[in-house]
């Protein structure tokens, strides 16, 4: 154990704190869950990857600088350190690129990968469907063989992203006489395809930020099949490990609300505005937390250089994490007093930040990726043994 | 950077494991209740054959040399099978502290207890700011008390014990009525502040770490009695209020258990962030133990109620170990204290924040 960097990581780390400082756009993207964001986000991205930024820790062929993770979290923290935009296509870079490197052959890695590195095609989504939500296995839209192609029919939904994305990756049902988690294939789809119709879904802020997908008869080659046809679920389940696990949620992004929050109960004080011990006691906490969050990662990504493999652990991260970006938020509107309800750019609003907009995004991290109701149940059957029935 | 545990870290981690697993049971910890000293000599000399005592004794006086990062392996172990003997005092804070006081001057005094306490034949207990008590002062050859900005040997013989009655059985608690003179002082001014404030910081570290212990095994506890009990014709376990309790648990530990390693680190490098990430650990590794406890009994029921069943020598562990060296409130106001008023030094781990 020795939690000090090389010279390597230093250097790496100045590296990329210069890119980003004469990178990074002084002001703030527009959301890109609206048109003009998402296209903004999209540019971001080709810039970032120009400069061998956007995946660093993936091989040069694909587009990243063949990192190790240790970097990538060094990355993150500078990212979240110049206030850099949002990743559009986290889907992509963070879920489906690392699956296609597991999964994909050698044309569907040298077909995607670069694309995903650069943005040029952003990914959403599509495992729920109106019936299955937790239960994922209750997957019913159909995937036909006929041909080089499937024929899709169904319909996706919540799918984050899906009113721009230009491509889907989700499972489907390809053997009609399957049940549950057998028969299930993980396939790519461009979401212009003929019989394709994708229909936004505003969030609680207004904001186009998921979609429902329908699929009516669209054609979808065969060859766009991710891993062998019916073993999709075990393709998704490391999907499912990428997104709980490691990528998602960078622990900068939670160290850097945490300074955020520190700022803004700091200033609260001087201001003179109305601060208990409670609220003291909270902010403390969520410092620890955000803390507690980076050590775990970092141990996480030793054990993993090392050679071991993550498995149901990655349910204590999602679980952590949510809980604490809702924790923060709130003591930061708790902070705010009154301002708290202020949209930013009203009046009266001061200095509010996005501490509004970032609790409404925190509310759902409970939700997605997995409720954590479902991470509780692969807690106590898979780490603490309990029984499933 | 590698924050992982080396294969000999490990290897220690289970010859200690393994010795308690078969030495250190429940009935065993619960029989030296009723026994005068709640000590034994006998294991304390079976614990110095594995080489616990001497563990960061310096090799030269008989020890391993190691640090808090092996330690820290140790000490958890200790806290999973209840150990009542005073590691926390003499293995974890007095062995340090000695070896800090011959380095300020004090050779002679360290050379003559470091080897036997290496050897098993010198059990030293140590006082601290946080509490008027001494732990195992009645079984200490050696009396380590801090006083201000100094520190002053004392022979136990020499000072007026008065025993406590704890909760926690297995604890034995005296407060000491002594004098500090030219004799006793060892340390003073500048010097004795940075020790006696190192020698706190090692306390809370080793109070953390049992806690991981105690809240694992709590947690071990409930997650196998929801497997044993039916209800309703099915296993408790199979209940997702059940789960859900024991899970929640388990995400405090975990997580509180980062902060702890990393805290044996920066003790062991003396990093300047030492107190705030002691005191990190002291507070989360404790709230995660006392809620383990809640939990874990919640799912007992009445069993888990009764003074036969063994859950409540860790629940009182639990307590006992969250009120030593510093409550979690104490030490959470200690991270604010550092954090939003900048009275100590605290980093974010590898996160450099703009303007630094
Ligand atoms: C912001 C956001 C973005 C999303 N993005 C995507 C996306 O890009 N792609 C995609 O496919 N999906 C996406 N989702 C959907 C998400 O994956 C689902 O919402 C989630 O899996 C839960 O499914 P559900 O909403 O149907 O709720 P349900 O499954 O109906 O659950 C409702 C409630 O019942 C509880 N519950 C259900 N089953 C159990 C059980 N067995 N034990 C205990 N409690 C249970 C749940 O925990 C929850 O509290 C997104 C959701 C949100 C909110």
């Amino acid at each position: 154990m020795d939690l000090t960097y090389t010279p390597e990581q230093e250097a790496f780390r100045k590296e990329a704190r210069a890119w980003l400082e004469a990178n990074v756009p002084a002001e703030p993207l527009p959301s890109f869950d609206i048109k003009e964001g998402f296209e903004a986000h999209c540019e971001w991205e080709k810039k970032l990857n120009a400069g061998g930024f956007a995946m660093v820790p993936w091989p040069v062929e694909y587009g990243g600088r063949g990192a190790d993770l240790l970097e990538w979290l060094i990355f993150e923290e500078e990212y979240y350190r110049a206030g850099a935009p949002g990743r559009v296509n986290q889907n992509g870079i963070f879920l489906l690129g690392p699956t296609i490197m597991e999964y994909g052959t050698p044309e569907q890695r040298t077909r995607f990968l670069p694309r995903i590195a650069s943005s040029e095609e952003v990914w959403a989504q599509g495992w729920s469907e109106p019936n299955a939500g937790s239960d994922m296995a209750n997957i019913q839209t159909m995937a036909i063989r006929d041909g080089d192609d499937y024929v899709i029919n169904g319909q996706k939904t919540w799918a984050s992203r899906g009113a721009y994305a230009h491509w889907l990756f989700g499972l489907f049902r390809t053997d009609p006489e399957s049940s549950r988690h057998k028969g299930l294939t993980f396939i790519l789809a461009r979401l212009d395809t003929p019989g394709i119709t994708v229909r936004p879904i505003e969030k609680i802020n207004g904001k186009r930020a998921f979609a429902e997908v329908f699929f009516d008869d669209a054609r979808v080659p065969v060859a766009n099949q991710l891993g062998k046809e019916g073993e999709g679920w075990s393709v998704a389940m490391a999907t499912a490990g990428f997104e709980r696990g490691l990528m998602l949620r960078s622990p900068a992004r939670f160290q850097n609300t945490a300074r955020k929050l520190v700022s803004l109960y700091r200033e609260t004080v001087a201001a003179g505005g109305f601060v208990d011990g409670a609220v003291r006691d909270t902010v403390a906490r969520c410092w620890m937390d955000a803390e507690a969050y980076a050590l775990n990662t970092y141990q996480t990504v030793s054990k993993l250089m090392a050679g071991a493999k993550i498995g149901a652990e990655a349910s204590l991260n999602k679980i952590f994490w949510s809980e604490l970006d809702i924790l923060m938020h709130e003591t930061a509107l708790n902070l705010l007093d009154v301002r708290a309800e202020l949209l930013p750019g009203s009046p009266a609003a001061g200095d509010v930040g996005d501490w509004l907009d970032g609790y409404i995004f925190a509310l759902a991290g409970p939700i997605y990726a997995g409720t954590n109701e479902i991470q509780r149940n692969i807690i106590a059957e898979r780490l603490l043994g309990l029984p499933r029935k | 950077m590698d924050f992982d545990f080396s294969e000999d870290q490990r290897l220690l981690q289970e010859t200690v494991k393994d010795f308690l697993e078969g030495e250190c049971t429940a009935e065993y910890v619960r029989g030296l209740w009723d026994t005068q000293t709640g000590r034994s000599p006998e294991f304390w000399a079976k614990l110095a054959e594995i080489g616990v005592p001497g563990l960061m004794v310096p090799e030269q006086a008989g020890g391993l040399g190691m640090d808090e990062r092996d330690l820290v392996l140790v000490l958890e172990e200790t806290g999973r099978y209840a150990l009542a003997e005073p590691v926390i005092g003499t293995v974890a804070v007095a062995v340090p502290l000695l070896v800090g006081l011959a380095e300020s001057g004090e050779r002679k005094l360290a050379e003559s207890w470091l080897g036997r306490i290496a050897a098993g034949e010198a059990i030293v207990a140590v006082g601290h700011d946080r509490s008027p008590l001494v732990s195992d002062a009645h079984i200490a050859d050696l009396l380590l008390l801090p006083h201000g900005d100094e520190i002053h040997a004392v022979d136990p013989g020499e000072v007026g014990l008065t025993a406590q009655r704890s909760n926690d059985q297995s604890r034995r608690l005296f407060a000491v009525d002594w004098a500090p003179s030219d004799r006793t002082r060892v340390a003073s001014g500048q010097a004795g502040r940075k020790l006696v404030d190192a020698a706190f910081d090692r306390g809370v570290l080793a109070c953390a770490a049992q806690q991981l212990g105690v809240g694992c095994q709590l947690i071990d506890m409930g997650a196998l009695y929801a497997t044993q009990r039916k209800q309703f014709g099915v296993a408790i376990g199979s209940f997702q209020a059940v789960k859900h309790r024991l899970a929640n648990a388990k995400v405090q530990v975990e997580y509180a258990r980062s902060l702890v390693y990393r805290a044996a680190h920066s003790v062991a490098r003396a990093l300047p962030t030492r107190a705030v990430d002691v005191s990190m650990a002291k507070a989360a590794a404790g709230e995660a133990a006392t809620s383990a406890g809640k939990e874990s009994l919640q799912v007992h029921g009445a069993i888990g109620y009764t003074y036969e069943q063994d859950l409540h020598v860790w629940m009182k562990r639990a307590w006992s170990l969250d009120l030593s060296y510093g409550t979690g409130a104490w030490h959470r106001a200690r991270v604010a204290d550092a954090v939003l008023d900048g009275r100590l030094p605290a980093e974010s781990f590898g996160f450099v924040p703009p303007g630094a």
